[in-house]
């Protein structure tokens, strides 16, 4: 006679997702849902969210509108308001992704990086988690663009909630190459204003850049954040007459620059910054 | 059986240190054991912790854990551990019970869903069961920063077995916790042992939490110095003594000399036993004695002596 052993049954529970595609897609909305929480839950957040771009754009826009405004050729309250926008949204999720250093030693993020999930699902989960955050600062800036007189119709509004996205995930990106190549968090607060600064004008942000000498050209061309503001515009300005003065590149190429350096500062960014994690 | 963890020639050398914060240590861990490493600040305890809990590359050496490799296979081990960290790993912006969701989602146990209602009705079972254990079955949807440590620490607890880990890591769970709190914690663990058969590896300052360990292992800057049960660590070296005393100090002082029993005035008569039975050595002394005592050394005692040692051991060494 044979006896059977049966095998101890172990407790499941029900419905598990199966495989690991799944489990870092659940993740990855996980973790950004997460951080989307802790904004919601942070009112002083929520108000200098929509508090920071009344500044910004009433003032300067408003400014520059009349010192310069009769002899560019267009509204340069336009210009001033696409520009803070792409840039508005690319920093927050650039800088936010410094938090992954930040509190790495602290609650929660301890438990995401020993969980069973990939390195390159943690990064995207926060690069999305800081883009949700981002976005209601778009939205803050699109309603004092209007309260001030930036006129935008239905489908201009459409392709600008595109390009806001496309541009917090972008500034996440490359907040993830930056990390990486950053020796310490010291380190990172004394280098970052000479990353982002420059930006402000090699990127056009404020300033119109269509005619730079080659140097500077270079430089602006080097610029992350030239690519985002760019598309901005040329999303905004499509079929209008100042399209061919304001908007630098195709929005294809655009697009297509965006796409493969995200997809680059992104496996870099990931890779080298868990190295020095590991690696310590 | 095979060991649940097994270290072998562990090495680990932070950068820019001139000395392995690691120096080579070897363990093996059986399924089920209760394991506990001691060691000065220092010795390398949360670094070992690290490296097998995956955030910290080993410098040389090789660790398996429930038949994984350390290095080849990181997230084989992180599916088959739980952690408690040091310091609190809970978000405190959160609801308990967020807290919990995140933990499941990420160990694949559930698929995420934004809010609770909406979550598989498995998961609020588990849910509902937990807060039961705690006794928060009002609070569980409140943030956490309503809790107290002690309560925090529990919750942590629980969440970290939900996804049936074999190996259960805690690094110095109870620092700061006030003894009421710790002791209901150790009944908890000490029941998710008997329970579940998870294996525990814990490091600690309080040496009382290691007295019931099935092994001890004592690390000095980065070396195991010691290894054993508990016993073991004790018998082998602490010393063994009586401590008498008597009314009249002179009658027993002669006494013991006249019977060539050598001993210490501390200022309590101390007497090695040096394997004797103590009850054969007082049978030999008439002087009427005020004060018997026999030294049960603790895991405290020998921790203590082996630390000691060792220390005298490098002092030595380096003069040289």
């Amino acid at each position: 006679m044979t006896t059977i052993t049966q095998p101890q049954a172990r407790i499941e529970p029900a419905r598990a997702p199966r495989g690991r595609m799944m489990r870092n897609v659940n993740a990855v909305a996980a973790i950004a849902y997460r951080d989307f929480l802790k904004f919601l839950r942070d009112r002083a957040r929520i108000l200098s969210t929509f508090l920071f771009p009344l500044i910004f754009i009433g003032f300067l826009g408003g400014g520059m509108q009349a010192t310069f405004g009769a002899s560019s050729g267009y509204n340069f309250l336009d210009f001033i308001f696409t520009g803070v926008l792409a840039q508005t949204l690319w920093q927050s999720t650039a800088i936010g992704i410094i938090s992954l250093l930040e509190d790495r030693q602290n609650d929660f993020s301890q438990e995401i990086f020993v969980s069973p999930i990939s390195r390159y699902a943690i990064v995207f989960g926060k690069i999305l988690g800081e883009t949700l955050v981002a976005l209601p600062q778009g939205l803050g800036i699109v309603l004092f663009g209007i309260i001030l007189g930036v006129a935008m119709n239905p489908a201009q509004l459409l392709g600008l909630a595109l390009t806001s996205l496309i541009a917090s995930l972008y500034g996440g990106a490359f907040g993830m190459m930056l990390l990486g190549l950053m020796p310490s968090r010291r380190a990172a607060d004394q280098l970052f204003p000479f990353v982002f600064l420059p930006q402000f004008f090699t990127a056009g942000v404020f300033v119109p850049i269509a005619n730079l000498p080659l140097p500077l050209e270079i430089v602006s061309r080097l610029s992350p954040l030239r690519y985002a503001v760019d598309l901005t515009r040329g999303v905004f300005y499509w079929n209008m007459p100042q399209f061919q003065v304001v908007v630098l590149d195709p929005l294809w190429l655009n697009v297509a620059i965006m796409g493969s350096t995200f997809l680059l500062f992104m496996l870099v960014g990931t890779f080298l910054f868990m190295r020095a994690e590991q690696n310590r | 059986m095979n060991p649940i963890i097994h270290v072998s020639n562990l090495v680990k050398r932070y950068k820019s240190a001139q000395v392995n914060a690691v120096d080579g240590i070897s363990f093996h861990v059986a399924p089920g054991e209760f394991f506990v490493l001691l060691g000065p600040n220092g010795a390398g305890k949360t670094t070992t912790i690290s490296i097998l809990t995956t955030t910290l590359s080993p410098t040389s050496g090789h660790v398996e854990i429930a038949g994984h490799d350390l290095v080849r296979d990181a997230n084989g081990v992180r599916e088959s551990v739980g952690i408690i960290f040091q310091q609190p790993s809970l978000d405190q912006n959160l609801t308990a019970e967020e807290n919990v969701r995140l933990h499941a989602v990420l160990y694949g146990l559930y698929p995420f869903r934004p809010a609770y209602w909406l979550m598989p009705r498995g998961y609020k079972q588990q849910v509902s069961e937990l807060a039961e254990i705690l006794g928060i079955a009002n609070e569980i949807h409140k943030p956490i920063k309503t809790f107290s440590g002690g309560m925090k620490r529990k919750l942590e607890i629980i969440r970290s077995l939900i996804h049936h880990p074999r190996v259960l890591f805690l690094d110095e769970p109870t620092t700061g916790l006030d003894p009421l709190s710790r002791r209901s914690l150790w009944d908890y663990l000490t029941r998710v042992r008997a329970e579940k058969e998870t294996t525990i590896f814990l490091t600690t300052h309080y040496l009382e939490e290691a007295e019931q360990a099935d092994t001890i292992s004592i690390l000095h800057h980065g070396k195991i110095v010691a290894q054993g049960t508990p016993d073991e660590v004790k018998a082998h070296l602490v010393e063994n003594y009586l401590l008498v005393d008597a009314a009249d100090h002179d009658a027993l002082r002669q006494e013991l000399r006249a019977r060539r029993i050598p001993f210490v005035e501390t200022p309590l008569f101390k007497i090695e036993l040096n394997g004797n039975s103590p009850h054969k050595l007082l049978k030999q002394i008439d002087t009427p004695l005020t004060t018997v005592k026999i030294n049960t050394p603790s895991v405290e005692d020998a921790y203590l002596a082996i630390i000691q040692e060792h220390d005298d051991d490098n002092s030595t060494a380096s003069a040289h």
